[in-house]
């Protein structure tokens, strides 16, 4: 991969109410937050952080959407058109027959589809390589990491007093 | 805390955990080297599953003549084995689907393990449709593809189609939504794994950081997915009912099928539920995290469903009579008092009068009834099955060609062989994988632990006063 490596600063505090208030008092004092990372989804923690409502739900919509139209216009074609075929007297195009598998195929569609965009939009893969910055985040440590690659000697400095000041238990630096 | 917590909420995690005791206790069964009860119940289980496949290829080197089965009971074991299996998956979806949905905390504690539950039941459950074909290198006909048939295409409007979706479907999604759900865990696992175990869980984990904005999403997949989900299990166990339902058969053509099927599932998937985790909790030492409190709320689940489940018994008896259609009359007085009456009253006792014991608090918190009564239920759930069927085509329209089914070895052996192989593929799930989930466990930790509800709640105050100073140094 041509990208270089970074350089990340990055406190682990002990506790989500720590990480809370100190993810408040970074937007406060207009840090640029690489990402925070914790052992289990911390709720309340997207407005802090100012993330946007995933847009994932929209996407099941469509794939189920595709999933229902392409079950039910498949059967009909199959049916109707393609051969039709008089089953126990009822009618070429028996709608409420259609009903059952197009509602799986709405379900099949929807969760594949949203399960993969999820694994692709995430950057995850059987065997994909995750950047750890310390093995206890998915343990019990709550991180906020930010990038200082390009970052003065004075910066640097002003996140780590930043850390000391929001109670990290611990600050690093590391290059990954 | 982050969340309001009512008092009346039940303690679900005990123990004074930390979270990093929570990673510690439900990590180290995947750890440690198996213990000796976990290896005779490997051996044993495996020695089923070889059963089993021994009668597999018994059954399609001989043909389905080594069954009891005959003309007139054309559906037998093989069917009512199918059905309860895939009764058996639903509880697993429901915990983690329904529950998710209503907000039940106690969902975290089982969800996961029921979950797997659930995969393996439907692979049991769908090793008979195919056998039962008999020339199982045609099984590729129930796909609809362009063949040389025609192409003619296959039935759609055959409930036993369907099926196929249905179960297909209903297989492919629970594998989703539980290895989405694993896929945090198995991190936890991998960043305390150290070589060839650490690069196995590599891959496993698919790259998984803990990134706010992958949780964010992580989050809202599983919400959509238990969205779909509910209803995706609602319709599988119907349209496994309309198998019969939508036949010409008395005794099977009924409307009250689907909801008593399925309030059958997820009775019969419970008590499930409960065998397994009676003794996974044991075994494991995860009392801590499978609680009284949890086996309490599925024995309510059991006793409801196992009610409703009854007042459908009474319900088919009470319109057989009020039709005044006679065959319809004669098929029930015929499952009641015919041939397989004991089969009946096996059904009745285990699944109708038995959980009714759960209305008392004594009893749902015991253990050992918990267990006892959850394998009676199992039993009584299997005579549901069998019921339904033979009974029903035992007696048909035409006297002359009634008949009597029993099983024979092969088909025993295909039963408990399916039990082999449900087993096997839960114990070494148990090996390699966290079986409580434990990153939900960690997100509950603070609104359902022993440190900050429950009769241990002094700690709780000083734990906010704790945070309150901290924040006041702040």
């Amino acid at each position: 991969m041509a990208a270089a490596s970074k350089k990340v600063l990055y406190g682990l505090y002990n506790d989500e109410e720590d990480l809370k208030s100190a993810v408040k008092s970074a937007r406060k004092s207009h840090l640029d937050i690489m990402d925070v990372l914790t052992p289990f989804p911390v709720h309340g923690l997207d407005p802090i952080l100012g993330l946007s409502e995933s847009r994932l739900h929209i996407l099941g919509f469509i794939y189920g959407a595709i999933g229902a139209t392409f079950g039910f216009g498949f059967m009909s074609w199959a049916l109707a058109r393609d051969w039709p075929t008089m089953f126990g007297g009822k009618p070429y195009w028996p709608v409420p027959s259609f009903i059952p598998i197009t509602f799986e195929m709405t379900v099949l569609f929807a969760a594949w589809g949203m399960t993969i965009t999820f694994y692709t939009i995430c950057g995850m893969w059987p065997g994909a390589q995750a950047t750890i910055l310390d093995n206890r985040i998915t343990d019990d440590k709550f991180c906020i990491a930010f990038d200082v690659t390009n970052s003065e000697e004075k910066d640097v400095s002003g996140l780590q007093a930043f850390f000391s000041k929001t109670g990290a238990a611990e600050v690093n630096l590391k290059t990954i | 805390m982050s969340q309001p917590v009512s008092p009346v909420r039940h303690v679900l995690i005990e123990g004074n955990k930390t979270y990093h005791n929570i990673s510690e206790d439900l990590c180290s069964p995947t750890e440690k080297a198996p213990s000796k009860e976990w290896i005779i119940a490997f051996t044993l289980s495996s020695a089923l599953l070889g059963l089993y496949t021994f009668a597999v290829i018994w059954t399609i080197w001989k043909g389905i003549g080594e069954w009891g089965a005959n003309r007139t009971i054309n559906w037998a074991w093989d069917i009512t084995n199918f059905v309860w299996w895939i009764g058996i998956g639903h509880a697993g979806t429901l915990i983690s689907a329904i529950l998710l949905l209503f907000r039940q905390r106690w969902r975290t504690g089982v969800n996961r393990a029921a979950e797997a539950m659930t995969i393996f039941a439907v692979m049991c459950a769908g090793q008979f449709p195919l056998i039962h074909m008999g020339r199982l290198w045609l099984a590729f006909f129930i796909f609809p593809f362009p063949n040389t048939r025609g192409p003619l295409w296959v039935n759609f409007n055959s409930p036993l189609l369907w099926d196929v979706f249905a179960i297909s479907t209903y297989f492919s999604v629970s594998l989703l939504f539980w290895y989405t759900g694993l896929v945090p865990d198995l991190a936890t696992v991998r960043d305390r794994a150290v070589g060839f175990r650490k690069k196995m869980y590599e891959k496993f984990s698919f790259g998984w950081t803990g990134s706010a904005k992958h949780w964010q999403r992580w989050e809202s997949l599983s919400l959509i997915l238990a969205g779909i989900s509910t209803p995706l299990v609602l319709s599988v166990h119907t349209i496994v009912s309309f198998d019969f339902a939508t036949s010409v058969i008395p005794g099977w053509h009924t409307t009250i099928f689907p909801p008593y099927f399925v309030a059958g599932a997820i009775f019969s998937g419970f008590a499930m539920v409960q065998t397994l985790m009676v003794i996974t909790r044991k075994v494991l030492k995860l009392e801590d995290y499978i609680t009284i409190n949890h086996i309490d709320s599925m024995n309510k689940v059991i006793v409801l469903t196992g009610t409703i489940v009854g007042v459908a018994y009474l319900t088919e008896l009470f319109i057989a009579w009020y039709s005044g259609y006679i065959y319809e009359q004669f098929a029930f007085y015929n499952r009641v008092f015919g041939v397989y009456w004991w089969s009946y009253f096996g059904m009745m006792f285990c699944n109708v009068v038995s959980p009714q014991l759960f209305w008392s608090r004594k009893i749902r918190r015991s253990i050992w009834w918990t267990f006892f009564l959850s394998i009676v239920v199992n039993i009584g759930m299997w005579f549901e099955r069998f019921v339904i069927i033979a009974t029903t085509l035992a007696r048909d329209y035409l006297p002359s060609s009634w008949s009597y089914y029993s099983p024979t070895w092969v088909e025993i052996s295909l039963f408990t062989g399916t039990i082999g192989l449900f087993f096997t593929l839960f114990l070494i799930f148990t090996r390699v994988a966290p079986v409580v989930a434990i990153a939900e466990v960690k997100a509950i930790l603070k609104v359902a632990g022993d440190q900050f509800i429950g009769p241990n709640a002094k700690k709780a105050h000083e734990h906010a006063s704790q945070s309150s100073e901290k924040q006041e140094k702040h």
